[in-house]
């Protein structure tokens, strides 16, 4: 391997020319006082017994890598399902918020906060929040408050506080804007909770590491079933990025695994109705990280769109920018229906109902030439049972 | 001499900084206020760059800004409307606020030139990192003899504080609180310590507070611990309620101003 071409994250907080904290001075301390400690705190062995017991215990880790016969049959490969749905929660996110909200309580913080798109991340926060006794406020956009009820619900039933983001587009972009500014409001007892590879640094990378137990799980799994370590491909549907990032991490200094991101399209990537980054996005800042994101020749951010809320968010992650742009991994675009297709494909061929972000993953299938022999590990990041107004919606108009 | 170092040197106090956002009420408002302001004379205008996601300002600014922008302002007409007025102005140093990813956009050196171009004296950014612009901008800043100005806030530490006093030129953004614009109303005994503590640090830059400033009372108060103070919500509250834009603005600067022994009776 060539030296230069290692993934990692610089001590500035780059992925090549990607992340940084491009934070007003209000955010300083905060972001600084996490920068200072993450790294250190996250490698003492008593935050990791507490992390891992919590993963085992209470997540119900490792999850399960499931081949998937009828699904491998049916694209002619070896393909292995990563069953993050399985987590307590119903996805990947507790994964992270488990992480956080004990770096919280190492912090010293007693007051919770977090954004929420689809309100699985919302969820994990406020379950975390309960685990532990703190307060908890998720800032969600008004419209997704409208298209995940469910979430809300749970949310609420968990004692927390869901407080509308009424202003832009009142969506996921819009839900971290508050948090972040609620953040800048408490300085001393607050800790932010950001369910993505997104942020300023720290948090891409903090996040990235809370994740990474899903590839360090597909090692032995892998090594168990199929007689070696690694897959051929590792394929994870990309809003922010979190559960690709935790797919790939402890891959990403391996070339012969092929890492996919795939990105939700919404009505098409022309259709300017997508949220589609990598393709439609250019090099900028959002949320105090240099990536790619949707925007205007101006600079002003543009309003994605995708049927999932999880992925409708218009920037990536900077680490993804940097994996993307530099080759390492591969992007494939798919559009609402591909993904409404592909969920009901994969709970009739399984028995699985996908979430619709998850989805998206299991649509680009379809778009790639596998050998017989590839082992295939698609990243089945959540469940679900939050999307199924949407897709009975789909399946009336289809069956 | 750039204007705004000018400035403080010839006025040591009561220096009177007014914000509004560039488009807002209307597209063509941003050349009336300028010149109204300035008839005012305000000491500092500070131009808004509208901006779709404006983390570091609060619910009025971020309304004025998205008012803005659905009226169509952009950065090229903004550089048009500064530069065909800047020529009336008789008094006001003139400061640009924005966020990163604009500079970023339009080009940096581009855009920097183009503020010394028309007029601009000073700049404020700030999601722009300390160190991005020492080794980026810093020289192109000294060549133009462009002033920046970087924030504190009551949380920065003395050593970072005396950082950003060496990279400022102009003045310092004095935080009143660790809290966007405009979502206080009084003064208090932590905000007077930190002044103080702020005071005794002996900076090389003079420093404004800004962060809600909103009336007489609280201009008056940051006067006393620092050489002036920022006002932005307020008057982009003034300009929404203001049935006539010029006599809203005369009303404002007014009453910010008036004396203590007025105010009383106000």
């Amino acid at each position: 391997m060539v030296k230069n071409k290692t993934i990692r994250i610089d001590k500035h907080g780059f992925y090549g020319k990607f992340g940084g904290a491009y934070i007003p001075e209000m955010l300083f301390g905060n972001v600084e006082e996490l920068r200072l400690c993450y790294n250190e705190v996250i490698n003492t062995s008593e935050f990791q017994m507490k992390f891992r017991s919590l993963l085992k215990d209470y997540v119900g880790r490792p999850s399960p890598l499931y081949f998937a016969e009828r699904l491998s049959e049916k694209y002619k490969t070896q393909i292995y399902l990563k069953r993050e749905d399985l987590n307590h929660t119903g996805a990947h996110k507790i994964n992270n918020t488990i992480g956080q909200i004990l770096m919280a309580k190492h912090l010293g913080k007693t007051r919770i906060i977090a954004e929420t798109g689809a309100g699985q991340h919302g969820v994990a926060t406020a379950t975390v929040c309960a685990l532990q006794g703190l307060e908890c406020i998720v800032f969600m956009g008004e419209i997704d408050i409208k298209r995940q009820a469910p979430n809300v619900a749970r949310m609420k039933m968990l004692g927390a506080e869901v407080r509308p983001a009424t202003s832009g587009s009142k969506t996921l972009k819009d839900a971290t804007n508050e948090a972040i500014r609620d953040w800048i409001n408490n300085p001393s007892d607050t800790h932010y909770i950001i369910g993505s590879v997104v942020g300023p640094h720290p948090y891409p990378d903090m996040v990235a590491q809370f994740q990474s137990v899903i590839s360090e799980e597909m090692k032995w799994q892998l090594q168990e079933q199929v007689g070696r370590d690694y897959p051929d491909y590792i394929i994870a549907c990309v809003g922010g990025g979190s559960n690709a990032a935790g797919a790939y991490y402890h891959y990403l200094n391996e070339p012969t695994v092929k890492l996919v991101a795939v990105e939700a399209a919404g009505l098409g990537v022309e259709t300017g109705e997508s949220a589609a980054t990598s393709v439609l996005g250019t090099e900028g800042i959002i949320h105090g990280s240099k990536t790619l994101l949707m925007q205007t020749k101006d600079g002003q951010i543009i309003e994605p769109y995708s049927l999932s809320a999880g992925l409708d968010y218009p920037g990536i992650g900077p680490m993804h920018a940097h994996l993307i742009q530099s080759g390492r991994a591969s992007t494939y675009s798919v559009t609402d229906n591909e993904a409404l297709a592909a969920a009901l494909e994969l709970t009739r061929l399984e028995g699985i109902i996908p979430a619709l972000e998850s989805a998206h993953a299991f649509a680009s299938l379809k778009k790639q030439n596998f050998r017989d022999s590839d082992v295939i590990v698609v990243n089945l990041s959540g469940r679900g049972d939050k999307d199924l107004d949407t897709y009975t919606k789909f399946l009336n108009k289809h069956e | 001499m750039n204007k705004l170092i000018e400035l403080f040197k010839n006025k040591e106090r009561d220096i009177l900084n007014i914000y509004f956002t560039a488009g807002y009420p209307k597209l063509d408002s941003t050349g009336h206020i300028l010149k109204r302001l300035d008839q005012n004379k305000v000491d500092i205008i500070e131009i808004g760059m509208p901006y779709s996601d404006p983390l570091a300002d609060g619910p009025t600014i971020q309304a004025s800004g998205a008012k803005a922008l659905e009226n169509g302002m952009h950065l090229d007409l903004l550089f048009q409307q500064i530069d065909s007025i800047r020529p009336s102005l008789k008094h006001a140093s003139l400061i640009l606020m924005g966020y990163y990813n604009q500079v970023l956009q339009f080009g940096p050196q581009k855009f920097f030139r183009q503020c010394k171009a028309v007029g601009i004296d000073g700049l404020i950014l700030p999601d722009l990192p300390l160190h991005e612009y020492e080794s980026e901008y810093k020289d192109l800043f000294d060549e133009l003899d462009l002033g920046i100005s970087f924030l504190i806030t009551p949380q920065t530490p003395d050593t970072r504080i005396k950082k950003i006093d060496k990279l400022s030129k102009g003045f310092i953004y004095m935080v009143s609180s660790a809290s966007i614009t405009g979502a206080q109303k009084e003064v208090n005994d932590i905000q007077l310590d930190y002044y103080k503590r702020i005071n005794a640090l002996e900076l090389n830059n003079p420093r404004l507070i800004g962060f809600g400033i909103s009336d007489n009372k609280s201009f008056k108060t940051a006067c006393q611990y620092a050489q002036g103070a920022i006002i932005g919500s307020a008057f982009i509250r003034a300009l929404s309620d203001a049935q006539n834009l010029e006599l809203g603005i005369d009303n404002f600067v007014k009453n910010i101003r008036v004396s203590d022994l007025e105010a009383k009776s106000i």
